[in-house]
């Protein structure tokens, strides 16, 4: 059996943080897209945003820190799963695109995509490397 | 208890052949879907449209309710290893067809929904299409940053030689515990939708 002794480690809350990430940019996202198709304010939008890159990047600073992790099964993968979310984000931008959002709304909804494109790849690639062997 | 249960659960669970987490197979049918979604959406095509929506709407609420409220208690008075082998052909498919379904009906409902003129202000179901964005927003934080990164867990822990069927309960504990809050977030879009398409 693989004991809990070594590989239940306490670790740093990366999902969560990346989580809390996502919730952010789809709050973001629905104030945006409840004004559609007039032109949003993005005070609050952009608030978000600036949270959600600001838990992003605590989130990979701490994952970085981490001693003796599983790199390898980490990468592998959160390179298939940024993959993945990286064909829905375009599929989304493609839509507002397609709806003629454009200017500030625009790289709004951009900036939100990545964080969208790149947390759900982190959570998934942690939740899963973290109990891997390094 | 949880010790012993533990260690035959490693031991059944050790016996089976590796997993496949994804399931290569699935994979040319999701990218003809979101070509289809895509295609619809830049054709504006409002039959494409309202099929991808209806029919992805339909399956992601059946799978929802179906799963958390039939399946999910039947696998909990499960064995150990019945459990294990349940999830191990149940899971890999749902990492391809949730995330399909979900595109497929997010992305045409939106386009629908501005179609038809519900997303103006002045549209009477303007209030009930808020009401669904949240609902979905909050199922699209259970989905994508607690369920899916545990289903992939899962998955890994149970295609090493020897799995850990402790930490393979506690992953599968989010599914429990999540459960209602799905079931109870697809209700309201089963009611928000026939609002919608009552008007």
């Amino acid at each position: 059996m693989t004991g809990p002794v070594e590989s239940e480690r306490p670790m740093p809350p990366v999902g969560w943080l990346a989580t809390a990430a996502l919730g952010c940019v789809i709050v973001g996202g629905i104030l945006i897209a409840s004004y559609a198709p007039r032109p949003a304010p993005l005070a609050v939008p952009t608030t978000l945003t600036v949270v959600a890159y600001a838990l992003m990047v605590t989130s990979l600073v701490l994952l970085s820190r981490i001693a003796d992790f599983a790199w390898s099964t980490f990468v592998r993968l959160f390179r298939w799963a940024l993959l993945a979310y990286a064909v829905m984000s375009g599929m989304i931008e493609f839509a507002f695109i397609h709806d003629h959002t454009r200017g500030t709304t625009l790289t709004e909804v951009t900036l939100m995509l990545v964080i969208f494109a790149l947390s759900v790849p982190t959570t998934i690639a942690f939740t899963s490397a973290r109990y891997a062997d390094a | 208890m949880a010790t012993v249960e533990s260690v035959h659960a490693s031991s059944d669970l050790g016996l089976r052949p590796p997993i496949q987490i994804v399931p290569l197979r699935a994979l040319p049918v999701s990218a003809l879907v979101v070509a289809f979604v895509a295609l619809s959406i830049g054709e504006n095509w409002r039959w494409g449209l309202i099929f991808c929506h209806v029919a992805g709407g339909g399956m992601w609420t059946a799978v929802d309710l179906f799963v958390g409220l039939i399946v999910g208690p039947i696998l909990g008075r499960l064995s150990v290893p019945a459990r294990a082998e349940f999830a191990s052909r149940f899971m890999p498919k749902m990492v391809v067809l949730m995330p399909t379904i979900v595109l497929m009906t997010l992305a045409t409902g939106f386009q629908i929904a501005g179609a038809l003129g519900n997303l103006t202000v002045g549209s009477p179901n303007h209030a009930w299409l808020i009401a669904s964005f949240i609902v979905v927003g909050v199922m699209a934080v259970i989905a994508l940053g607690i369920l899916e990164p545990a289903n992939i867990a899962v998955l890994m822990e149970m295609n090493k030689p020897r799995p850990n069927g402790e930490r393979i309960g506690r992953l599968m504990r989010r599914f429990v515990y999540t459960a209602g809050v799905t079931g109870l977030m697809q209700v309201a879009t089963l009611v928000i939708m026939t609002r919608v398409a009552s008007r």
